[in-house]
């Protein structure tokens, strides 16, 4: 997490110096504090940053073992911590030899003090919470100040995932310990995460040529995409997309909103720009050249037989190919024949084709190049498979099949007849479970019974793919805006995956405010030819347009935002009449891009939010379980054994009930030491692979707030993957609503994976009443993790943030807390997995499924994931819980339940009305708040259910407790009538891999 | 493409005279076991047929002479189905009917048409069978009859031949074809009988459909089928039975709007299964590009 989160902020903040110096104010202060945390810093520190000194301010936000470490790695003075030799090593590598890193190391040696202090800066933003913030960049200015090699917090740690990849040093020395890695290491991962880190990508236009440009290592799909759309100067992109092809073969659309890199999973930075929507009627379309980027596709679609046509259709198409990239024919001109083959027209080139091609051409005289395109648009638009996406599958009885989604619906065909067609109207809800893809189809006339209709896909990445295909067409051409949040409620398991840009009728409402002169583009084959016939289209151009009743002169205030990279410069093949109307041009965009920006921000963009925030609740398992716990759930006060030690094996007790008063379940519990009775804290070993921290409470009661930390920006993306991982997912095309959602979430296969995953360094847990800060790891990884909430999230911070730098290479999806949770198990699900035996020799894998309510795991040495659930009356006691101090390396995800034994189960199903959703992002947090509210009428009384989740996503190590802290006063402020009966807290850190899309 | 057009744009009819053993051989399900039927009276109402579609409606009548030796070849829309400039030569289900296709493929050819055949287009069409009375094109799309004639796999090799339209099957209920319980009476209108069967047929199209049509319900099934024409001069013609045949249906066809109404009787064929569309393949070759 943390590591994302650093490179993304330092992204963010390429001067990275002058933040250092901001941060160093901040120091001071942070160190005034640090004094009393002193211990944690030091512990942190030498977790981290063996070499590093004591950073005392720092302590507060590490986790308690990590401070541990630090006072005993205190005493060493600069630089590298003896104990950890090999970071040590790398450390004074680093140093010493800036230089040979790639990034620019160099600049590291000097700036190594700049370095640190951007460490701290990273560190800030790391600390989410505000004041936890600024602890942690004191510490490290302390170490700076000190050493040089003073410690660079976790977040070092975590850019040392980043590091990794980029030093293979640094990886070693992050293996050793992450956090441990020295400020130098640090440096250079700032200077590289100040420079990005920059990936080559590879995009395919569709002309045929390559477009390539460079874009930051955590780059969204968004940005690329921009990058292309600037390139080819496209304005109504909405009916683009980015593809890509994943490990398996199949094209998958790059999903704008989430991390390029979690996306394909490999280092093949290729893609493929392509029509993503087709227009039904592309005459509606604004600017010429979208239709022609359009009539590019349908060229190939139709020469590659994906768009099966007659061979007259076919000769008639292509004769307006040649008619657009030509002009006239002449007859004394036999060129075109040529050009025909080269223009790999057909599939089946053959002479009876050419000729036809060629008389139909000479009919076309006088022509514009945009005409053509109409004319090929107008007729290719005609032919029922334009605009259908085919998904092979079988239908109920194992008879192959294709499901054909398009415009209207979806389509089914038994070779190349339709024998079954439901259209959007018709269908209520459409889902997959594993490779099961279901719609529900609406009663008929003569039917009382809504219909549910099956299909088997290959595998469930086709089924989720189908399913997400499924999601984005009926949004795009059914919906006028992407699901208002109160519609968002509909899904409520599995992936939160919705479609997240404009629909159509929104893009056309946006190209209908396009003013900007029909811009010249280039006809790739007739720039062969030398032959071009672009002025004439633009009249034609700017005629259509006006004709689409676009608003000439509405001028809006440019974004800086865009950013327009010189369209002639950067785009080869587009490089031919920018001069002039560039800057017009420009001003377009970013008139554009306002009013695109309006329309994403203001509904669009939230709803996205929610839907994944609904997913994840309803996604994972374990929600679901703690859902339906409260339903049911005995209040017993009783604490459920304090310390559980569910050791190795998971317990996949199913146990209905959950529990809860005040139980604590922890998904993964390395050590359940609590010593308060209330809580169960089960500590786990920490998972080398986890990185970043993502932490998301939920409180729920009648007012259930979530507040999900996730230690950086990225996080959020992280977590949507995860959702989306999941295997099951359902999407309500109609705002009906139907809530019986009886499905479960299954467990996500990722997460079997993760849990699998364990890190063999030895963590050692100390009993919950064992000191925490007392205890020492011998090791730096070791580190006592405390059953108390905040203690817990700084440990985890620290531990995760070591994780991260020794984990990257591993990276445990977040989501394998949902997959803990099995469907069967009540209340409490922990998404505790497994617990490999560690070095501990205490593996206590624990699955939350099986433990029904409070698992505690004492001795676990890896924590990948924690899920605390706690069920109380009173919100009070939420901050009881963190109380023990469990050694944790390694904690991916951290789930922390409260609630109070009222709630009902029910409440979780049901979606509710999403209130609001607001996101407010700082540099180095970001929060995003969501809130349903459900309202259930229960014999006579009305019982309100509000459920705030608060996903806070940072960089910095985030003061969880106070952050949970705020939410719930915030909670109680807003809604004084209420109590808070659940209070989930859900962490998570980053994973360098993300789920399955 | 130029193919898509509204449905009714035709230039030719192509139609094969009444031969002497009219009536002799089974052509369908229900034929000899019934009356006997009229040779004569036969004759005469394919007189009127063919006049009404050269003179009243302005087509080209392309008549090819009946052959004694194929007692169903006045069937013509059985033997061919074709739309645009593409003719595909069908595989009766009867094999005795197959070599009727001998003459329609010489007139296709000569007209122009691209003529393929059901055993070209894909490898191992063994089993397929397909009859054009099983066939509804819409202008927009193709329905094909799932019928005791044709089968699933001739309606691919038809899905295959006309790659530009949807294709979808529905099933034939109650043992008729598919062009006897419904056809068009306008460029999106489908006139279709009341029966249940036919019921059920319309409801799989509706639901197949990404258009939508107006639908014209008659009470007697043999007011069913009508041959829908927009002749030359842009007018609309509809041959349907006389009021003797089907007295309870005409008033419904004169809710048509400014519709020539042409009453054409139909008696002895439909003894033999067969209806007013059975008698003639209808061609457009106005618009070709060829």
């Amino acid at each position: 997490m943390t590591t994302e989160a650093g490179s993304e902020t330092e992204v963010k903040e390429k001067p990275e110096e002058s933040p250092a110096e901001p941060d160093q104010s901040e120091k001071p202060l942070e160190e005034t504090q640090e004094v009393a945390n002193a211990k944690d810093e030091e512990a942190i520190e030498k977790v981290k940053e063996k070499d590093g000194k004591e950073g005392k301010g720092i302590s507060r936000f590490l986790p308690t073992w990590l401070k541990k470490q630090k006072s005993q790695s205190q005493t060493s003075p600069t630089k590298e911590v003896p104990p950890t030799e090999e970071e040590d090593s790398k450390v004074t590598q680093e140093k010493q030899e800036p230089a040979p890193e790639v990034n620019g190391h160099a600049e590291e040696e000097e700036e190594t003090e700049e370095v640190k202090t951007e460490q701290v800066k990273e560190q800030e933003a790391e600390s989410h919470s505000n004041a936890s913030a600024d602890t942690e960049p004191a510490k490290e200015e302390r170490a700076e100040e000190s050493t040089e090699k003073s410690p660079e917090d976790s977040k070092e740690a975590t850019e040392g995932e980043k590091a990794e990849k980029e030093d293979k040093q640094v990886e070693a020395e992050r293996q050793a310990e992450e956090g441990q890695t020295s400020i130098f290491q640090s440096p250079l991962r700032l200077v590289r995460k100040n420079k990005m880190k920059l990936v080559v990508c590879h995009v395919t236009l569709l002309d045929g040529t390559e477009f390539t440009c460079e874009v930051e290592k955590r780059a969204k799909g968004q940005y690329l995409f921009f990058k292309v759309c600037e390139h080819l100067n496209l304005l109504e992109k909405d009916y683009f997309g980015l593809s890509y092809t994943d490990s398996h073969e199949q094209k998958c659309w790059l999903d704008p909103t989430k991390e390029i890199k979690r996306q394909i999973r490999s280092n093949n930075w290729q893609f493929g720009f392509s029509v993503k929507f087709y227009p039904p009627d592309p005459s509606l379309l604004t600017e010429d050249i979208t239709r022609y980027l359009l009539c590019l596709q349908l060229r190939e679609d139709v020469a590659s037989g994906r768009l099966p046509c007659s061979f007259v259709t076919h000769a008639l198409l292509s004769s307006y190919t040649l008619q657009a990239e030509f002009g006239d024919h002449e007859p004394d001109q036999a060129r075109p024949l040529d050009f025909i083959s080269q223009l790999n027209i057909a599939p089946s080139q053959n002479k009876e084709m050419e000729e036809k091609i060629l008389e139909l051409h000479k009919s076309h005289k006088g022509m514009t190049p945009a005409q053509a395109d109409t004319q090929f648009l107008e007729n290719a638009k005609k032919l029922s498979m334009y605009g259908v996406d085919l998904h092979h599958a079988k239908d109920s009885e194992g008879v192959d099949i294709m499901l054909g989604v398009c415009a209207n619906g979806l389509l089914v065909y038994k070779d190349r007849l339709r024998v079954n067609r439901f259209a959007w109207p018709k269908i209520l809800k459409i889902s997959y479970k594993r490779n099961n893809f279901y719609i529900k189809i609406r009663p008929g006339e003569t039917e009382q019974f809504e219909s549910t209709v099956g299909f088997k896909l290959q595998n469930h990445r086709s089924a989720k793919r189908l399913w997400k295909v499924c999601v984005e067409n009926h949004s795009f051409f059914r919906l006028s805006a992407p699901e208002p949040p109160t519609k968002a409620r509909f899904l409520t398991l599995g992936s939160k995956f919705r479609y997240s840009g404009r629909t159509q009728s929104q893009t056309r409402m946006a190209s209908s405010l396009i003013d900007r002169p029909a811009p010249n583009f280039e006809r790739t084959s007739s720039k062969r030819i030398s032959r071009s016939l672009d002025g004439a289209p633009m009249i034609s151009i700017t005629d259509a347009s006006n004709e689409n009743g676009r608003e000439p002169h509405m001028e809006l205030h440019s974004d800086s935002k865009q950013q327009q990279q010189p369209l002639g410069a950067s785009e080869p093949g587009l490089s031919q009449d920018h001069d002039k109307t560039q800057e017009e041009v420009l001003k377009h965009q970013a008139s554009i891009s306002q009013l695109k920006r309006s329309f994403m921000e203001a509904p669009p963009p939230s709803p996205p939010k929610v839907n994944q925030w609904e997913n994840r609740l309803t996604s994972s398992p374990a929600t679901m379980r703690i859902q339906q716990q409260q339903v049911g759930s005995v209040p017993p006060t009783e604490t459920t054994t304090a310390d559980n030690t569910i050791p190795d094996t998971k317990e996949p007790e199913k146990t209905t009930e959950v529990e809860i008063e005040e139980t604590i379940v922890i998904q993964e519990v390395s050590r359940a030491s609590k010593p308060g009775p209330v809580l169960v804290a089960a500590v786990l070993p920490a998972e080398p692979p986890a990185e970043g921290e993502s932490r998301e409470c939920r409180v729920r009661s009648e007012e259930k707030v979530a507040v999900v930390e996730e230690a950086q920006p990225k996080r959020q993306e992280s977590i949507s993957s995860e959702s989306e991982s999941d295997e099951e997912a359902e999407y309500h095309p109609n705002v009906t609503v139907s809530f019986c959602h009886t499905q479960i979430p299954e467990e996500k296969e990722e997460d079997e994976e993760e849990e699998q995953e364990k890190i063999e360094k030895d963590m050692r847990k100390e009993e919950d009443s064992s000191v925490p800060d007392s205890s020492e790891q011998t090791k730096a990884e070791e580190q006592p993790r405390e059953a108390e909430p905040k203690a817990e999230r700084k440990t985890s911070e620290g531990v995760c943030q070591a994780d991260d730098s020794v984990s990257d290479p591993m990276m445990t999806p977040d989501k394998a807390l949902n997959g803990h949770a099995l469907p069967d198990e009540a209340v409490v699900t922990p998404a505790e997995k497994e617990e490999e035996p560690k070095v501990n020799g205490e593996a206590s894998v624990v699955e939350a499924q099986l433990c029904p309510q409070v698992i505690c795991c004492s001795e676990p040495p890896v924590v990948k994931t924690e899920m605390v659930t706690i069920s109380d009356t009173f919100a009070a006691q939420k901050t009881e819980i963190a109380t023990k101090e469990v050694p944790i390396v390694h904690t991916e995800t951290k789930t922390i339940t409260y609630e109070a034994a009222e709630l009902d189960g029910n409440s979780d199903k049901e979606p509710g009305v999403l209130m609001t959703a607001q996101t407010i992002t700082s540099e180095s947090l970001c929060t995003t708040t969501t809130t349903h509210i459900t309202k259930t009428l229960k014999g006579g009384l009305s019982e309100t259910r509000i459920e705030k989740r608060i996903v806070i996503t940072g960089d910095c190590d985030i003061d969880h407790d106070q952050a949970l802290a705020q939410a719930i006063k915030e909670a109680k402020e807003q809604h004084p009538d209420m109590s808070v009966t659940r209070v989930v807290v859900h962490k998570e850190t980053e994973l360098a891999e993300e789920e399955e899309d | 493409m130029a193919n898509v057009c509204p449905y009714g744009r035709f230039t030719h009819a192509v139609v094969r005279g009444i031969p002497e053993t009219f009536g002799t051989t089974l052509g369908d399900g229900c034929k000899n076991a019934e009356a006997s039927v009229d040779l004569a009276k036969a004759k005469r109402q394919f007189g009127c047929l063919t006049g009404a579609l050269r003179q009243k409606v302005g087509l080209q009548l392309v008549e090819i002479p009946p052959d004694p030796e194929l007692p169903d070849s006045w069937r013509m829309e059985d033997v061919a189905v074709i739309q645009g400039d593409t003719a595909l030569i069908t595989r009766p289900f009867r094999q005795q009917r197959r070599s009727e296709a001998e003459a329609v493929r010489r007139v296709m050819s000569e007209l122009h048409l691209t003529v393929v055949e059901m055993g070209d287009v894909e490898g191992d069409t063994g089993g397929a069978t397909l009859e054009g009375s099983d066939v509804l094109f819409t202008g927009r799309e193709f329905f094909v009859g799932i019928s005791s004639h044709t089968n699933r796999r001739g309606a691919e090799v038809l899905a295959d031949t006309f790659r530009d339209f949807a294709v979808s099957t529905v099933p034939v209920c109650g043992g008729a074809r598919l062009k006897n319980i419904c056809s068009m009476g306008g460029p999106d209108t489908i006139i279709i009988s009341n029966s249940d069967g036919a019921k059920k047929t319309l409801r799989m199209m509706e639901q197949l459909t990404d258009h939508h049509y107006e639908v014209l319900t008659v009470p007697e099934e043999s007011a069913a089928n009508c041959v829908y024409i927009k002749g030359p001069a842009k007018h609309d013609f509809l041959l349907h039975r006389p009021v003797e045949e089907c007295p309870d249906s005409v008033s419904a066809f004169q809710k048509l709007q400014d519709y020539t109404l042409l009453p054409t009787a139909c008696s002895e064929a439909s003894k033999l299964g067969a209806v007013l569309s059975s008698h003639c393949l209808l061609i457009d070759r106005k618009h070709t590009h060829f």
